[in-house]
């Protein structure tokens, strides 16, 4: 499988070293050039007026979020089952992006709720489900932080993430389970109930934010691994003398 | 008019509070990765 031949650190991190850098640098010409269009040339929505423009930033930041959540689930099943090494790195390194697209998501949310709903916040499914899904960062990022820390065994933040998953399609589904003042789904598979004058720029925005997910998680394992060669450099070091 | 200069100032901040968010978060990723890949070399060398 091709999962394997990245279990040597010195292969991913000859791929990861050119990866990173070109995954943030298009990631962030796409994202420039999508939000300027979104922000000066796309039309205003009949309905939402000019606070559509908030739709470029606010659909490719939940739809990270999620994806951080769903990067963090595979991670941990593959170390659970296949003691993959690189498995519970990529876990870690994808929990900081995830979070941050998720208050951002949150956040962009609730600023475009004001004027379209005229409220801040509901507690409605989809609403919640998502300020879960930012506690569920939280609670990783400090249980593996703890697991590091203290030398546990870091099973327990892999079944944390695989457990946490399941807030995954209920986030996906709350605006059809429940009655939400959030608009349904826009774009399913293959359709898409959107004007190809706010699709286009949408999609090459979740293009160029996914490019800079992927390009900080790469940095991330970058660091991580770093730190664990450091550290069991210096514990060889200190057993020698 | 009043209302689409209101309108304005939400799709500002949400602009705002989206790219400070994503660059505060690329910028901390690379110079964290920086570092510690330097700390390595350096332990690597001594």
């Amino acid at each position: 499988m091709i999962m394997h031949i990245f279990a040597n650190p010195k292969r991913f991190l000859g791929l990861a070293t050119w990866l990173t850098p070109l995954l943030l640098v298009v990631g962030l010409v796409l994202t420039a050039g999508a939000l300027t269009y979104g922000l000066f040339f796309a039309p205003a929505d009949r309905l939402m007026g000019d606070t559509v423009r908030i739709l470029y930033i606010h659909v490719p930041s939940a739809w990270l979020g999620m994806g951080g959540w769903t990067t963090i689930a595979i991670a941990s099943l593959v170390e659970l089952v296949w003691r993959h090494p690189l498995a519970t790195i990529a876990a870690r390194a994808a929990a900081l992006p995830g979070a941050v697209f998720t208050a951002i998501c949150l956040i962009t949310g609730s600023i475009w709720g004001r004027p379209t709903w005229g409220t801040w916040w509901v507690w409605d499914g989809r609403l919640t489900s998502m300020l879960i899904l930012l506690f569920l960062y939280f609670g990783y990022i400090a249980l593996a932080g703890a697991v590091n820390r203290e030398g546990a065994s870091s099973r327990i933040p892999a079944i944390f993430g695989i457990v946490g998953a399941i807030n995954i399609p209920i986030i996906n589904r709350s605006v059809v389970w429940w009655n939400s003042l959030h608009q349904p789904p826009s774009i399913t598979m293959g359709k898409s109930a959107i004007d190809p004058a706010f699709l286009w720029p949408l999609l090459i925005a979740m293009l160029g934010f996914s490019c800079i997910f992927g390009g900080v998680i790469l940095a991330r394992m970058r660091a991580i691994l770093a730190d664990i060669q450091t550290e069991a450099r210096l514990r060889r070091k200190a057993l020698s003398a | 008019m009043r209302e689409a200069l209101d309108q304005w100032h939400f799709v500002v901040a949400a602009y705002v509070v989206g790219i400070i968010g994503t660059l505060a978060m690329v910028g901390w990723s690379w110079l964290s990765m920086r570092r510690a890949e330097k700390r390595r070399e350096k332990v690597r060398r001594k």
